[in-house]
């Protein structure tokens, strides 16, 4: 079985989310592990979830980058594998300088919570492997703070690295280029604002966020 | 001991919708004549160092580190001799 780290801080709330789509959704095995935690070296994923790490005090994430987990974030992303950082998770890894560009506060100044058309920009990723290329997929977004922002030298630099792994369909809060996630330049690491852990079930409104999951379990199976 | 009094704001080239709903407002209020408004932050930082170079560097640091995040904002300050208590 693959082992998936849900790493937890104090205002993370999709943790338990994360854990169910793993178990229950993935049929794999899933551990919550906390701030405090100083070596990761035994998973094979490591998941940074959404929520509200440390109230977003100051900014999105940017407390969240000197918790005592994240040294070992870092050094597991430098090994290799695969990190997916989800809304929040997302946020904390670009003021963690593990991904290029910032979350801003939504241009229209609204919380947004729906379920948001997306597509597949780059399927050749160890998160996006299980969709056909420029599949359009639907995912839930709930977020205040997901208008992805990057400089034009930033952006130009995604572009040519195929690092945008997601685009919204119809830009719901701003984000240069569309963008609704992006990999750092290896491809080992995946922020998102939109939240896979929220359609892994029929029930949910759709399963298109399982593929993420199934794509990772693709990923370590050529790997083993 | 010294007092930094740190100011953070977005760089002018990032679109800031809390200043923009804020300027909106104040039209509403009929204060027509302002043409723009920027929001920030600001901190009152109290630092326990011998010099004011030693206070300058650290708070630059501690900017570059923590208060702002360089991408979108930029910070100015200026540091203060506290008298001794």
């Amino acid at each position: 079985m693959m082992k998936f780290a849900v790493v937890s801080f104090p205002g993370s709330n999709c943790d338990e989310d994360l854990y169910y789509a793993i178990t229950d959704g993935l049929h794999e095995a899933a551990t919550v592990v906390p701030h405090t935690t100083t070596d990761l070296s035994d998973f094979d994923v490591v998941l940074i979830p959404g929520g509200f790490s440390y109230g977003d005090y100051l900014r999105s994430g940017a407390i969240a980058k000197f918790a005592p987990v994240m040294p070992a974030v870092k050094d597991f992303a430098n090994t290799g594998k695969p990190v997916l950082g989800i809304c929040n998770g997302f946020q904390i890894l670009t003021e963690a300088g593990l991904l290029p560009g910032t979350l801003q506060h939504n241009q229209q100044m609204q919380f947004i919570c729906e379920p948001e058309p997306l597509q597949v920009e780059n399927n050749q990723t160890m998160f996006t492997s299980a969709f056909q290329d420029q599949q359009r997929i639907t995912l839930p977004i709930a977020h205040g703070e997901g208008n992805y922002y990057c400089d034009e030298a930033t952006l130009a630099s995604l572009r040519e690295n195929h690092q945008i792994a997601f685009t919204y369909r119809r830009n719901p809060n701003g984000s240069v280029s569309d963008i609704a996630g992006i990999t750092n330049q290896a491809g080992n690491v995946l922020g998102m604002m939109p939240h896979p852990e929220r359609a892994v079930e029929d029930i949910q409104g759709g399963t298109d966020g399982l593929l993420v999951f199934k794509s990772l379990v693709q990923a370590h199976l050529r790997t083993v | 001991m010294f007092l930094a009094q740190v100011h953070v704001t977005y760089k002018p080239s990032i679109l800031d919708p809390q200043a923009e709903a804020i300027k909106n407002a104040m039209h509403r209020l009929e204060f027509n004549q302002v043409t723009a408004v920027q929001q920030g932050k600001y901190f009152e930082i109290t630092l326990d160092v011998p010099t004011v170079q030693q206070a300058e560097k650290q708070i630059d640091a501690i900017c570059d580190q923590l208060l702002a995040n360089p991408n979108m904002e930029t910070y100015r300050y200026q540091v203060k001799e506290l008298a001794n208590q």
